[in-house]
């Protein structure tokens, strides 16, 4: 009988291969239906208002004009209450400090405010409108008159004066006596700013009701997941009567789980109205409030022995999540078994719009902090930068591993020809660097539930209520799902992306590829061993000794002996058979079919223009590691948008607040800058492969390129100049100064 | 074909008006050579609206009439009152191409021109450009060498590479990266776009 276990390499005809993703023409022709782009019979578009202020309570909400216009159809309002109490009858009836309510005035009487009246970042929604046309919706959300009561906001995060509440301070070893013994000690500053997600389809839905049933098109990375219970009660409508289809969507990168607050407004303006309702965020809102990733600003001292061995790590980080989580806290990242280290994490709450799962979370600004200040001691040893890391791999989990990857990416670079010590000694402004980061990420499968359906004529299809980012996740199944079955890529159709077919996890962490693809193969071992019990006896042996192969089910020993699949099929008579796949984290780690633990290693080669600190990347090779591939096409472009992410939040991104207005900006792509096709040089991506990488299991790839780039081009800027540049991303407003003040400016 | 004269303005100056020159510039200096405005939408004003007015615009080959009020952009009559929704919605003020279309065979960015200033024009959208059973050489490519993910750029990309594979016949890398100059993309697929547009320009192809 078939086994479910990953097949070994000589056998796989499909999984490995650089299979064109099965919606590239449905994308590269505009036919690919987004959320966006779903328009429904007698629609309503939504708008939102928003907070002007970044820390107010609201007194009134005057939704009276907007209603008034033709073509406004519904209108939704946070609810407000304020009241004027003295403390004790605020205290009788529970609205205290502590249950959310703000007090505001000098008593005894206070104005006392319910909770949601609290505003706390520039762009928090306050209300809604849908009206027959998005311009109508836009107008009438216009003339929504909010009256606030400022407070006085904070959202600076550069700063650790603005921390408040106790450091969480991690220590081994005996850190101050390891720094005494140091033969050499660096100390140095580091930043990374609030990036956004930047999707470029925004975040929002479509959603309708018919017959007590809602129908939801949103924008999300977890269709299983996404009808929670904020929507069911937003819409009256109970969870198992909402249904979810996200076929195609523009990008989430760990910031489209859920139905958001937006999404709840649409769902209640779906209720109210008793129509259609399309609620997208508008590109200011997108960038300023759906989510962003978390600053990390270090102070870091790094001690070494004269031969290049760290022996001590000692980092104060602090940064801003917005008003709730902290900074990244995994110091000293990678190289965390340095013997002596302490490590404190202060957290800044700040009025600025709420920080989201960005792809890979905490991983880039830890990777970006840490291999800063090592590549920093290095050259304070006057050690060549690979040499450095090498010697010190034995304190990180994957020696081995990392070893092998920095090899082949200096290979790749031509390290061993360009490499230089700290500083571009050539004359003239141009100088040119290298440098280099490594990282890690888990990656093991999520939970995942497959149909796989075969029918009587050989039709084979597979249904997993799982979404497509953009990675690759229909192709992938398709794959899989062919190469159990012995039958052509085109043969299997594959349905994802709604809540009505078997659950699986929502995409985050890189765990979509291993989950799916270990319940596409479960099921399609089942059904093939359906296909091989009903013809054993026809071809006068057991279903044991069948297997699937180019198109027939033939005998193991005796291939001459075999019968076409449509003919197989043929003899499961007149119903369809549907064989369920179930992975669960736990057992697919367990019997191989996925696993977690991944390391890569990227280095970067650029030239840094003294004279104008502009800085261009050259070159950038990323070399990495994700267990057994099924789709290497696929693969590696998940490897080069990593790389290209890496760049553009290394050299261009950051989201800027106004300390006095406490507003974003550059909440909009002209000053959010994102990198271009011209902006990216050239780039190399080597996936490792073959014995001690395809026998671990499939493991996501997600997460993992997009770490390294921060670190690796700030390195290769410091090779190249001579000096740090301490703050992401590398302007020209943060390399001059640093040359300045490091008096290197030829 | 309509009789219609292009958008009123009797200010001479408004929001649209300014990004709309701001937008196609923009094109122009990365794709094409620069248009004037008096050439991209004529010169004539008079006034109309504010409320729906009829237009007719001629869109891949084919004359489709709709209401829409004057300060209504191109990219949202056709997502939003013909269904075309190809081109997308993503800065909704020129700056990453996500709605490119092609007027009179230049590459402009549909999120900042009026409908009303496009009437006349021969435009054509992603949608004319290929279906997934028949795609043009660039659109096969974009699959061939996987340069797309999410997907959400790629018909902006798509729509701006066949416009500049069409004047740049045997481009080289250097000249797409600088054609494709008014187009952005978050998940990073510049790596392939690169290889499929030097191979389309080869074939000549669209």
């Amino acid at each position: 009988m078939p086994k479910a276990e990953w097949p070994p390499a000589e056998k796989r005809k499909l999984i490995g291969k650089p299979i064109d993703r099965a919606d590239g023409p449905a994308k590269a022709t505009g036919a690919a239906k987004y959320s966006y782009d779903v328009n429904r019979p007698g629609m309503l578009w939504a708008k939102l208002v928003t907070s002007s202020h970044p820390l107010a309570v609201i007194d009134s909400i005057d939704t009276s004009a907007a209603e008034a216009m033709p073509g406004v159809k519904g209108v939704w309002k946070e609810n407000i209450q304020v009241q004027s109490l003295t403390r004790e009858q605020a205290e009788k009836e529970e609205r205290t400090e502590a249950k959310g309510y703000t007090f505001v005035g000098t008593g005894p009487e206070f104005k006392v405010y319910n909770p949601t009246s609290k505003m706390q970042y520039v762009g928090q929604i306050i209300a809604a409108v849908a009206a027959e046309s998005e311009e109508i919706a836009t107008e009438a959300a216009g003339r929504i008159k909010v009256r606030y009561t400022p407070l006085e906001h904070q959202v600076v995060d550069s700063d650790p004066q603005f921390s408040k509440g106790n450091p969480n301070v991690k220590e081994q070893g005996n850190v101050d006596e390891a720094f005494g013994k140091a033969d050499v000690v660096h100390t140095g500053n580091y930043g990374i700013p609030v990036i956004t997600h930047c999707c470029l389809e925004p975040h929002g839905q479509v959603s309708e009701i018919r017959e007590g049933e809602m129908y939801v098109w949103p924008s999300t990375q977890n269709v299983s997941g996404y009808a929670d219970r904020g929507l069911s009660d937003a819409a009256g409508i109970p969870q198992n009567k909402i249904h979810v289809d996200c076929q195609y969507m523009g990008g989430g990168f760990g910031s489209k789980f859920n139905p958001g607050k937006w999404g709840t407004i649409c769902a209640a303006l779906t209720k109210q109205t008793g129509r259609p309702v399309k609620l997208m965020l508008d590109r200011d809102l997108e960038l300023a409030i759906a989510g962003n990733r978390p600053s990390g600003f270090s102070k870091i001292k790094v001690g070494a022995s004269k031969d290049g061995k760290i022996v001590a790590f000692d980092s104060e980080t602090w940064g801003t999540a917005g008003m709730s989580g902290g900074p990244p806290d995994l110091m000293p990242y990678v190289f965390d078994k340095i013997p002596s280290q302490r490590n404190t994490v202060k957290r800044i709450q700040t009025n600025r719009g709420p920080a989201a799962a960005w792809r890979a979370p905490r991983h880039p600004q830890n990777c970006y902090l840490t291999m800063s200040a090592l590549a920093d001691a290095a050259a304070a040893l006057k050690m060549d930068e690979l040499e450095f890391f090498l010697k010190n791999l034995d304190l990180t989990a994957r020696p081995q591993i990392y070893k092998e990857e920095l090899e082949i990416a200096a290979d790749l670079i031509g390290y061993k020809q360009k490499a230089h010590l700290r500083g571009d000694k050539t004359p003239g402004p141009i100088k040119r660097g290298l440098g280099m980061a490594i990282h890690t990420w888990g990656g093991l499968g999520h939970d995942s539930e497959c149909d796989v359906t075969i029918s009587p004529d050989g039709s084979v299809e597979a249904k997993i209520g799982t979404q497509d980012l953009g990675t690759g996740t229909r192709t992938v199944i398709a794959q899989v799902v062919a190469d159990t079955l012995g039958l052509p890529y085109e043969a299997v159709k594959v349905e994802i992306g709604k809540n009505a077919f078997p659950k699986s996890g929502g995409s985050g962490g890189s765990t979509t590829i291993g989950g799916v693809s270990t319940s596409a193969r479960l099921a399609a071992t089942s059904g093939l061993n359906a296909v091989c019990e009903a013809v054993a006896q026809k071809l006068e042996t057991t279903a044991e000794n069948l297997e699937a192969v180019g198109g027939s089910i033939q005998q193991i020993d005796k291939p001459t002996n075999k019968i076409a699949w449509k003919d197989a099929c043929a003899a499961l008579g007149v119903m369809p058979i549907t064989k369920r796949g179930t992975q669960t984290r736990n057992d697919g780690k367990a019997k191989g079919f996925t696993n977690d633990g991944v390391g890569g290693v990227q280095m970067a080669d650029v030239s840094v223009d003294i004279e104008t600190g502009v800085v261009t990347l050259n070159e950038m090779v990323a070399v990495q590691d994700c267990g057994l591939i099924i789709n290497m096409k696929t693969a590696e472009s998940q490897v080069y948008g990593g790389l290209i992410m890496g760049i553009a939040y290394a050299l261009y991104e950051e989201a800027v607040y106004d300390a006095k207005t406490g507003r974003m900006l550059n909440a909009d792509m002209e000053f959010y800058r994102l990198a271009g096709i011209k902006d990216v040089g050239k780039l190399k991506v080597h996936m490792m492969t073959g014995k001690g990488y395809d026998d671990r299991g499939v493991i996501g790839l997600g997460e993992p390129p997009v770490i390294s780039p921060g670190a690796a081009i700030a390195n290769a800027v410091a090779n190249a100049c001579g000096v740090r540049v301490p703050n992401l991303p590398l302007t020209p407003e943060r390399v001059i100064p640093a040359l300045q003040k490091e008096g290197s400016l030829v | 074909m309509s009789d219609k004269k292009p958008a009123p303005n009797p200010t001479g100056f408004s929001r649209r008006g300014f990004l709309k020159g701001v937008g196609l510039g923009t094109v122009a200096g990365g794709l094409i050579s620069p248009v004037s405005l008096k050439e991209a939408f004529g010169q004539e004003s008079g006034v109309q609206g504010p409320g729906e007015i009829p237009v007719t615009l001629k869109i891949n080959g084919k004359e489709r009439k709709l209401n829409v009020e004057p300060r209504v952009t191109l990219l949202d009559a056709l997502r939003n009152r013909l269904d075309l929704t190809g081109a997308k919605k993503v800065c909704d003020r020129g700056t990453c191409g996500a709605c490119t279309v092609i007027i009179d065979g230049h590459p402009v960015y549909s999120c900042s021109l009026l409908a009303v200033e496009a009437e006349g024009k021969e435009i054509t959208t992603v949608e004319g450009l290929g279906t997934p059973a028949q795609m043009n050489e660039v659109q096969k490519n974009f699959v061939k060498y996987d340069a797309q993910q999410c997907g959400f750029c790629t018909p902006g990309f798509v729509v701006a590479s066949t416009a500049f594979v069409r004047k740049n016949p045997n481009a080289t890398l250097d000249q797409v990266c600088q054609g494709l100059g008014g187009n952005l993309c978050r998940c990073g697929t510049y790596a392939g776009m690169m290889l499929a547009v030097v191979d389309a320009a080869k074939k000549g192809a669209a």
